[in-house]
C-alpha cells in the first residue's frame, strides 16, 4: 500500500495587499493611426471610446514595464522582498519563447530563487494569474505572490491593420497577493472557449516567418465575433463570480471589465443594472488596450484618484485570445 | 412560443430604445436602421444580441447586414423562432 503522506496546512483565504503599474512613456492620439487604415479620429472615439493609448518607445521593453510595476506594487504592499514566494507574469509579447519573464524578473528584484513562470491568457491573463495567486496561497504552497500582466504590444502590431492594432497599448500592471485569515479574493470563475480559437490570432507562425512564408506575424481580430461573444456572455459569468462569492450584482462598488472597448464597457453596465454610484474602470479612454495590464492599469487610476477606495468590492473580468476568460470579486486593499 | 410580427416589432422597439434612446414609436418596419435611425454597427451588434436572447433567436453575423430596416430584422426573426 503506499504511504500517505502529510497534508499540507492551507490557509482560509488571500488578499490582494497593493497595486503597482507602468504605462508606456509616449501617448499615441488617434491621428497618428488613422492615414494608413482609412479611419478617422471620431471613428476610432465613437466606436471604441479610445483617445489616446500609451506606447513604449523602441528602448523601453515589456520586461522594464513588469519591473516597474511590480516594484511599486512590492514597495506599496510593505512586506520585504524576501517574504515573496512566487511571482506569475502573465503576457504575450515578451519576445523569447524561454526562459520565461518571470525567471528574468526574480533575479532583477533580488530574488532569484523564486517560483516563477508565465501564463498565456492574453486578456484574461490578469485574473487568470490572480485566480492561481490565491489557490496557491489557500494550499500552503505560498504565502506572497507578485502578480503581473505586461505587454508592449507595440511590438505585434501592423500600421496597415484596420482589426485590432489601432486598440492597442503598451503597459503593465501588478499586484501583490498574501494570506488572509478570511477571502478577500473570491472564487474565480474561468475558462475558454476553443470553438473561437483563431477568433483573435497572429497572422503567421514564427517558423513561417524563419523561413520567409509570412512578414512579421502581428495580431488580428476578427472584431465582430468578439464583440458579440462579450456582450452575450460576460454579464452571466460576472453573477456566477458575484454568487460564488455570496454577493450579487448590488453589492459592487467598482467594476473593472477588461478595457478592450468602452461600448462592450457601456453595455455591460446597462446589462448588470449597475447604478450610478458604481465606480467603472475606464482606462481604456487614455491608455488602449493593453491586454494583460489593462484591469490592473484601470484598477490603479482608481485607486490612485481616490474613485476607489480601501474596502471597496471590485469585480474585474477579462476575456480574449482563445476566448479564454477569467474574472472573480476582490475587496480593495 | 412563437412571437407574433407586432410582438417582435414592439419587443425590437424596446431594444432601440434602451441602446440608442429613440422614441419607441419611431421604431417603424420601413425604417432603416443607419439611415433613419443613425444606428452605428456597434450598437447594431448589441442589439441583434439582445433580440437573440429576447426573442430565442440565432442571427448569424453574415445575416446581420441583409437586415438593413426594422421590417427586415422582424421578418428574418418570424422565421428563424419557427
Ligand atoms: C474592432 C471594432 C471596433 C470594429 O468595429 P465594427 O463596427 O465591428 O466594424 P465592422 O467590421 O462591422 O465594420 C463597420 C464599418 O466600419 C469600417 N471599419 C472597420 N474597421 C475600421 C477602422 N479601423 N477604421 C475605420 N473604419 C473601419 C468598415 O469598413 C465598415 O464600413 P462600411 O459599413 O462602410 O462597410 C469592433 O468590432 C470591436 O471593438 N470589437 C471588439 C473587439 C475587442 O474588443 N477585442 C478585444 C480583444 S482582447
Amino acid at each position: 500500500m503506499a504511504p500517505s503522506l502529510r497534508p499540507r496546512a492551507t490557509v482560509p483565504g488571500s488578499r490582494v495587499l497593493a497595486y503597482g503599474a507602468a504605462r508606456g512613456d509616449l501617448s499615441v492620439p488617434n491621428d497618428d493611426l488613422v492615414g494608413p487604415i482609412d479611419s478617422s479620429d471620431e471613428w476610432i472615439r465613437q466606436r471604441t471610446g479610445i483617445v489616446t493609448r500609451t506606447r513604449a518607445s523602441a528602448e523601453v521593453g515589456v520586461k522594464d514595464l513588469a519591473e516597474q510595476a511590480g516594484r511599486e506594487a512590492i514597495e506599496k504592499s510593505g512586506i520585504d522582498i524576501e517574504q515573496l514566494d512566487a511571482i506569475i507574469v502573465s503576457t504575450i509579447s515578451f519576445p523569447y519563447a524561454t526562459p520565461s519573464l518571470a525567471t528574468l524578473l526574480a533575479g532583477k528584484l533580488g530574488r532569484p530563487d523564486l517560483i516563477a513562470y508565465d501564463i498565456s491568457a492574453a486578456c484574461a491573463g490578469f485574473c487568470y494569474g490572480i485566480g492561481q495567486a490565491d489557490a496557491l496561497i489557500r494550499s500552503g504552497s505560498a504565502r506572497h505572490v507578485l502578480v503581473i500582466g505586461a505587454e508592449k504590444l507595440s511590438d505585434f502590431v501592423s500600421p496597415t491593420d484596420r482589426s485590432i492594432s489601432f486598440l492597442l497599448g503598451d503597459g503593465a500592471g501588478a499586484a501583490v497577493v498574501g494570506a488572509s485569515d478570511e477571502p478577500l479574493i473570491g472564487p474565480t470563475v474561468w475558462g475558454s472557449g476553443s470553438e473561437n480559437w483563431d477568433t483573435i490570432r497572429m497572422t503567421g507562425s514564427l517558423i513561417d516567418y524563419r523561413d520567409g512564408k509570412t512578414p512579421w506575424p502581428t495580431l488580428e481580430q476578427d472584431g465582430r465575433t468578439v464583440f458579440r461573444w462579450a456582450v452575450w456572455h460576460t454579464a452571466q459569468k460576472i453573477r456566477e463570480a458575484l454568487e460564488q462569492s455570496g454577493l450579487t450584482t448590488e453589492d459592487i462598488d467598482v467594476f473593472v471589465p477588461h478595457q478592450a472597448n468602452m461600448r462592450i464597457i457601456d453595455e455591460l453596465v446597462k446589462q448588470l443594472k449597475l447604478p450610478d454610484s458604481v465606480v467603472v474602470g475606464r482606462d481604456i479612454a487614455e491608455t488602449g488596450n493593453t491586454s494583460a495590464a489593462s484591469i490592473p492599469l484601470a484598477t490603479h487610476r482608481l485607486l490612485e484618484e481616490g474613485s476607489a477606495r480601501s474596502g471597496d468590492v471590485l469585480v474585474q473580468f477579462g476575456f480574449g485570445a482563445g476566448l479564454a476568460y477569467a474574472g472573480q470579486v476582490v475587496i480593495l486593499p | 412560443m412563437a412571437h407574433t410580427e407586432d410582438e417582435i416589432l414592439a419587443g425590437l422597439a424596446e431594444i432601440v430604445n434602451e441602446e440608442t434612446g429613440v422614441a419607441t414609436e419611431d421604431v417603424l418596419l420601413e425604417k432603416s436602421f443607419t439611415d433613419d435611425l443613425d444606428i452605428d454597427s456597434i450598437s447594431m451588434m448589441t442589439i441583434v444580441v439582445n433580440a437573440e436572447e429576447k426573442f430565442e433567436v440565432r442571427i448569424p453575423d453574415e445575416e446581420v447586414k441583409n437586415l438593413a430596416t426594422v421590417g427586415d430584422a422582424v421578418k428574418y426573426i418570424a422565421g428563424a423562432q419557427a
